[in-house]
C-alpha cells in the first residue's frame, strides 16, 4: 500500500521481528509449535514461551509473493493429486524447495504439531502429512463441530479436558515450563481488549462512506489477532492506533485506502462469503475498487472469531473460553448459521447485494455456497453473485472472468436501484 | 438351494432401484414405521434399530441416476455423491426418510448436514460427530454423551423410548451381521474364485437397504452357496482395494479390475458394516461399550486420525498380509481431498513394506473403463511377472 500509516507500520514490523524470531529460534534456543489459525490457542500458547509458525499464514504470503504457483507444481510432482487443498500442497512444495520463510532464512522444524483442528478435515491430513516429514510430537485438539448449531456441555468438557489433559501437558513437556494458569488470564484479558477495538473497527462499515473495506482491507486488519499475536500487549497497541485511525476517517468522511490511494465514490456496498485470492490480490481488488465496490462486511474476516457476534476471551474461565473460541469461528458453525450470519449482515451494513467468491481448494468454505446464494436472494431480495478463485494457485485466478462476473453483477446492482420505486 | 447367482440377482435389484421399493415396502407395512438415512462412513446402526427403526445407507446416486437438479448445488471441483445425494433428494426417491444422520466423515458431508436441515427442514437431521481422541475419559465420555444425544433425538422422533435391553438385543443382531460380513471376506481372501468381487460387493451393497437380520439371512445363504459351488480359479494378481470408503466407484469399475486379472480380496466399500472389529460386549452399559468398541476396534480409515506416525499405513499392510494379497489399488473419488491427501502417506507405507500398489480416481458416474482396465491390468501382469519364480 502506498499510505503508511501507523497501524499499517506497526502491524509490518510485528510480522518481521516474528519472522526473525522464528527462524532463529534454534540459535536462541526456543521451541517452536506449528499449529492452525482458526480456533488457534494463542494465549496459551504464550504461556510456554514458544514460537509458533502457522503454516496457513506461510502459504497465504509466499502466495502474494507469487511463489505458491512453483511450490504447488513441485507438490504435484511429489505424488500429490491436483484435486487437493492448495494451501497444503504450498506447503509441502515450500518445504520441498528449502522451506524457506518470508525473511529468506529457513524455517526451523517444528517441536510440536498442534493439530488444532477447527472447522476444517484437511487440517488432519495436512498435519499427518507435516509429521512425516518433520517426526515430531503431534497432539491432536479435536474440536466438534456446532451441527446443530450450538455448543453443548458435552462438547465444550471435551475441548476443556484435551486442553487440560493432552495440550498443556504436552507444551510443558516441550517448552520445560510449568503452566500458570493466572499467566493465561492476563493474555486472555489482554485479547479481549483488543477484540473490541477490532469490533469497532469492523462495525465502522456501516457508515456512509464505509472508512473500511472489510474483506481486503479486512484481511490485514484481522492479521495480527488471528495470529501469533493476540493477547499480546503489542496486538492491543495495534487495534488502539487502527480504530484511532479508522475513527478519524468516520469524522473526515473518508473511505478506504486502497494500493492506489484513498477510495473515489462508493457505489456498490457488498457483504462477501469466502476467503480471497492472494496470488493476484492486488489485481483482484482493483475490480473492486476502480468500479467504486466496496465490502462492508466479509465472513473471511471471522475464520478466525465471530467477535462482532459478541464472543469475547473471558479470562475469568479460561479454559472454557479457549474451547468456546474453537468451537465458535465461522467455518465451524453449521450452514444455516452461515446463512442467518450473513443475512444479517445483509442488513446491518445495508448492502447493496451478496457475493461469493468460491476457493477451489476449500470444501470446508465452498460445499454448500450455491445453496447458501440461493437462500439468501430469497430472504433479502438483494442480487447475489458467484465467483470461482482459489486462495493460492495461479491457475484458478482468471481475471478476465472474474471482471465479466463483477461487471454484470454491478450492473445487476443497477437494475435492482433502478426497478425499485422508493429509491431515492 | 439358492445359488450365488440368484443372491445377486436378488442383491443387484436393490441396487439398482433408486426409488428403494423394498424400503417404501418395509415402511408401509407396519403403521408408524420410521427409516433414517445415513451416509458413509460410520454411523451405529444399532441404535437406530433399537428405535425399531430401519436404517438405510444413502451412497450418492452411483451410474444410474441423472444428475439433473444436483449440479445446480455443487462447483464443478466437489466430488459426485453430495450432488447426487441432493438429487435423491429434490427429486423424492428418498421422501420416506424421516431422519437423517451425516457422520463426521469430511467437510462436504459435514456441510450437507446443513444443507439437508434447510432443504427439508421437518426430518430430523444430525451430523454425528465421532471423537478423534481415543483416551476413554476423553473422546470415550465425549462420545457415550454424543450417542446419548442421537438416542434421544430418535426417542423424540419415533416417540419411542430406547431401553438399554433394546440396545443389547441390537447389538447382538448386528454382531451377528458383523461375524457374516466377515465370513464372506474371509471366504473371499481364501478362495476369492469362488466369492466374486462384484457379488461381494452387492451383497454388501443389500445391507445398505435390507433390514439387518434379512442381510445376515443373505449372508448366511451366499456363504453356503458359494461353498457348495465349483468356480474356475483363474491365475489372477490378489489386491486389496481402498480409498473408496465414501463415494462408491460404479459396479462397472469393480468388474473391470476383475476382468484386467486381479482378485480383489479386501477393499474398503461400505465401512459401515466392518467398522468395529469383532462384537461388541453386550453386558454393562451398552452406549459406552459402543464407545469403547469405536475407541479402541475401529478400522483405520483416512476420516480417522492416526496418533503416531509408526502406524501410519499399518492397518492397510496387515490387511494385505492377512489376505495374502499382492498388491494395493488406490481407487478414490475425484476431489476427494481425505482419500487423496491420505493416498502419499499409505504409498510411502507401501513403498516402506515393499508392496507394490498403483493408483486411480473415479467417479460415480464415470462411464468410461478402458484405462482403468488397461491399468489393472498391466498392474497384475507386472505383479505376476515379479512372483513369477
Ligand atoms: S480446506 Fe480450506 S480451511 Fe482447510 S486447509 Fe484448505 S483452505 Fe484451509
Ligand atoms: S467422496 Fe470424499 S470428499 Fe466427497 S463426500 Fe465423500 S469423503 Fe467427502
Amino acid at each position: 500500500m502506498t499510505v503508511k500509516e501507523p497501524s499499517m507500520l506497526k502491524q509490518k514490523e510485528m510480522i518481521a521481528r516474528n519472522y526473525d524470531r522464528l527462524t532463529r529460534a534454534p540459535q536462541h534456543g526456543e521451541k517452536v509449535v506449528s499449529t492452525f489459525v482458526p480456533g488457534n490457542l494463542n494465549e496459551l500458547l504464550l504461556c510456554f514461551d514458544v514460537v509458533s509458525n502457522l503454516p496457513e499464514i506461510n502459504a497465504l504470503q509466499n502466495g502474494m509473493r507469487k511463489k505458491t504457483g512453483n511450490y504447488i507444481l513441485e507438490a504435484e510432482k511429489l505424488g500429490h493429486s491436483e484435486d487437493v487443498c492448495t494451501y497444503v500442497k504450498a506447503d509441502v512444495g515450500m518445504m520441498a524447495k528449502g522451506n524457506l520463510a518470508p525473511n529468506g532464512e529457513p524455517l526451523p522444524s517444528p517441536d510440536l504439531l498442534l493439530l488444532s483442528y477447527t472447522g476444517c478435515f484437511t487440517f488432519m491430513k495436512w498435519f499427518e502429512l507435516l509429521r512425516e516429514q518433520y517426526d515430531c510430537e503431534t497432539v491432536m485438539l479435536h474440536v466438534p463441530y456446532a451441527g446443530d448449531g450450538v455448543i453443548t456441555e458435552n462438547m465444550r468438557s471435551y475441548v476443556v479436558k484435551q486442553i487440560r489433559e493432552v495440550v498443556i501437558p504436552a507444551l510443558e513437556r516441550i517448552s520445560g515450563k510449568k503452566f500458570d494458569i493466572d499467566r493465561l488470564r492476563e493474555h486472555l484479558a489482554e485479547s479481549a481488549r483488543a477484540e473490541d477495538d477490532l469490533v469497532r473497527v469492523l462495525e465502522s462499515a456501516r457508515h456512509r462512506p464505509s472508512p473500511i473495506d472489510a474483506w481486503f482491507g479486512g484481511v490485514y486488519y484481522i492479521g495480527p489477532i488471528f495470529t501469533a499475536f493476540r493477547g499480546t500487549p503489542d496486538a492491543t497497541e495495534y487495534y488502539r492506533l487502527l480504530r484511532a485511525e479508522i475513527e478519524e476517517r468516520v469524522a473526515l468522511g473518508q473511505g478506504p485506502i486502497t494500493p492506489d490511494g484513498e477510495m473515489g465514490e462508493q457505489r456498490y456496498r457488498l457483504v462477501v462469503e469466502g476467503p480471497p485470492n492472494w496470488t493476484h490480490f492486488r489485481e483482484f481488488w482493483k475490480l473492486f475498487y476502480d468500479e467504486g465496490a466496496v465490502v462492508v462486511a466479509s465472513t473471511y474476516t471471522k475464520v478466525g472469531g465471530l467477535y462482532d457476534d459478541g464472543f469475547r476471551h473471558d479470562p475469568s474461565k479460561p479454559l472454557e473460553t479457549l474451547a468456546d473460541y474453537c468451537m465458535g469461528c465461522y467455518t465451524n458453525r453449521n450452514l444455516p448459521q452461515r446463512v442467518d450470519l450473513l443475512e444479517k449482515y445483509m442488513r446491518d451494513y445495508d448492502a447493496d447485494g451478496l457475493l461469493i467468491n468460491s476457493i477451489k481448494s476449500c470444501n470446508s468454505f465452498s460445499a454448500g455456497q450455491l445453496l447458501m446464494m440461493r437462500e439468501l436472494e430469497k430472504r433479502t431480495g438483494k442480487p447475489a453473485a458467484f465467483i470461482e478463485t482459489d486462495l493460492v494457485d495461479p491457475r484458478y485466478f482468471s481475471p478476465a472472468n472474474v471482471k465479466n462476473r463483477l461487471d454484470s453483477y454491478f450492473q445487476m446492482i443497477e437494475q435492482k436501484r433502478r426497478n425499485r420505486p422508493t429509491a431515492a | 438351494m439358492t445359488t450365488t447367482a440368484e443372491i445377486t440377482r436378488r442383491c443387484l435389484a436393490l441396487y439398482e432401484d433408486l426409488d428403494f421399493a423394498s424400503v417404501r415396502a418395509w415402511k408401509a407395512a407396519a403403521p408408524g414405521r420410521k427409516v433414517v438415512g445415513y451416509m458413509p462412513v460410520y454411523v451405529p446402526r444399532e441404535i437406530v434399530h433399537a428405535a425399531g427403526m430401519l436404517p438405510v445407507g444413502i451412497l450418492g446416486g452411483g451410474d444410474g441416476l441423472e444428475v439433473i437438479h444436483g449440479d445446480a448445488y455443487y462447483q464443478s471441483y466437489i466430488c459426485r455423491i453430495p450432488r447426487s445425494t441432493i438429487e435423491l433428494g429434490v427429486t423424492g426417491r428418498v421422501d420416506f426418510l424421516d431422519g437423517m444422520l451425516f457422520p463426521s466423515t469430511c467437510d462436504v458431508i459435514r456441510n450437507l448436514s446443513g444443507m439437508w436441515k434447510i432443504m427439508f427442514p421437518k426430518a430430523y437431521v444430525r451430523y454425528f460427530d465421532v471423537p478423534q481422541n481415543y483416551v476413554d475419559a476423553i473422546g470415550g465420555s465425549y462420545y457415550a454423551h454424543e450417542l446419548a444425544e442421537l438416542r434421544e433425538g430418535l426417542e423424540r422422533l419415533g416417540e419411542v423410548r430406547i431401553t438399554d435391553d433394546a440396545l443389547r438385543a441390537s447389538i447382538a443382531i448386528y454382531n451377528e451381521n458383523r461375524r457374516f460380513v466377515q465370513a464372506v471376506y474371509d471366504l473371499r481372501a481364501r478362495e476369492p474364485w469362488r466369492a466374486p468381487a462384484t457379488e461381494v460387493y452387492l451383497l454388501m451393497r443389500a445391507g445398505m437397504v435390507l433390514p439387518v437380520e434379512e442381510h445376515s439371512a443373505l449372508l448366511r445363504e451366499y456363504l453356503d452357496a458359494a461353498a457348495r459351488e465349483e468356480r474356475p480359479r483363474r491365475d489372477n494378481a490378489r489386491v486389496v482395494v481402498t480409498g473408496a470408503f465414501c463415494e462408491q466407484p460404479p459396479l462397472n469399475l469393480i468388474k473391470s479390475i476383475e476382468l484386467s486379472g486381479c482378485y480383489v480380496v479386501d477393499d474398503d466399500f461400505m465401512l459401515v458394516s466392518r467398522w468395529l472389529q469383532g462384537d461388541v460386549p453386550l453386558d454393562g452399559d451398552p452406549l459406552e461399550q459402543l464407545a469403547l468398541a469405536f475407541l479402541h476396534r475401529s478400522v483405520s480409515t483416512a476420516m480417522r486420525y492416526e496418533p503416531t506416525q509408526a502406524e501410519k499405513g499399518r492397518f492397510l499392510i496387515d490387511s494385505v498380509r492377512r489376505t495374502g494379497a499382492e498388491g494395493v489399488v488406490f481407487a478414490a473419488p475425484s476431489f476427494c481431498d481425505p482419500a487423496l491427501l491420505e493416498r502419499p502417506m499409505l504409498h510411502s507405507a507401501l513403498q516402506r513394506a515393499g508392496i507394490p500398489f498403483t493408483s486411480f480416481k473415479y467417479a460415480e458416474n464415470a462411464g468410461q473403463m478402458q484405462p482403468i482396465r488397461e491399468q489393472a491390468g498391466t498392474f497384475a501382469d507386472s505383479i505376476k511377472l515379479w512372483s513369477a519364480p
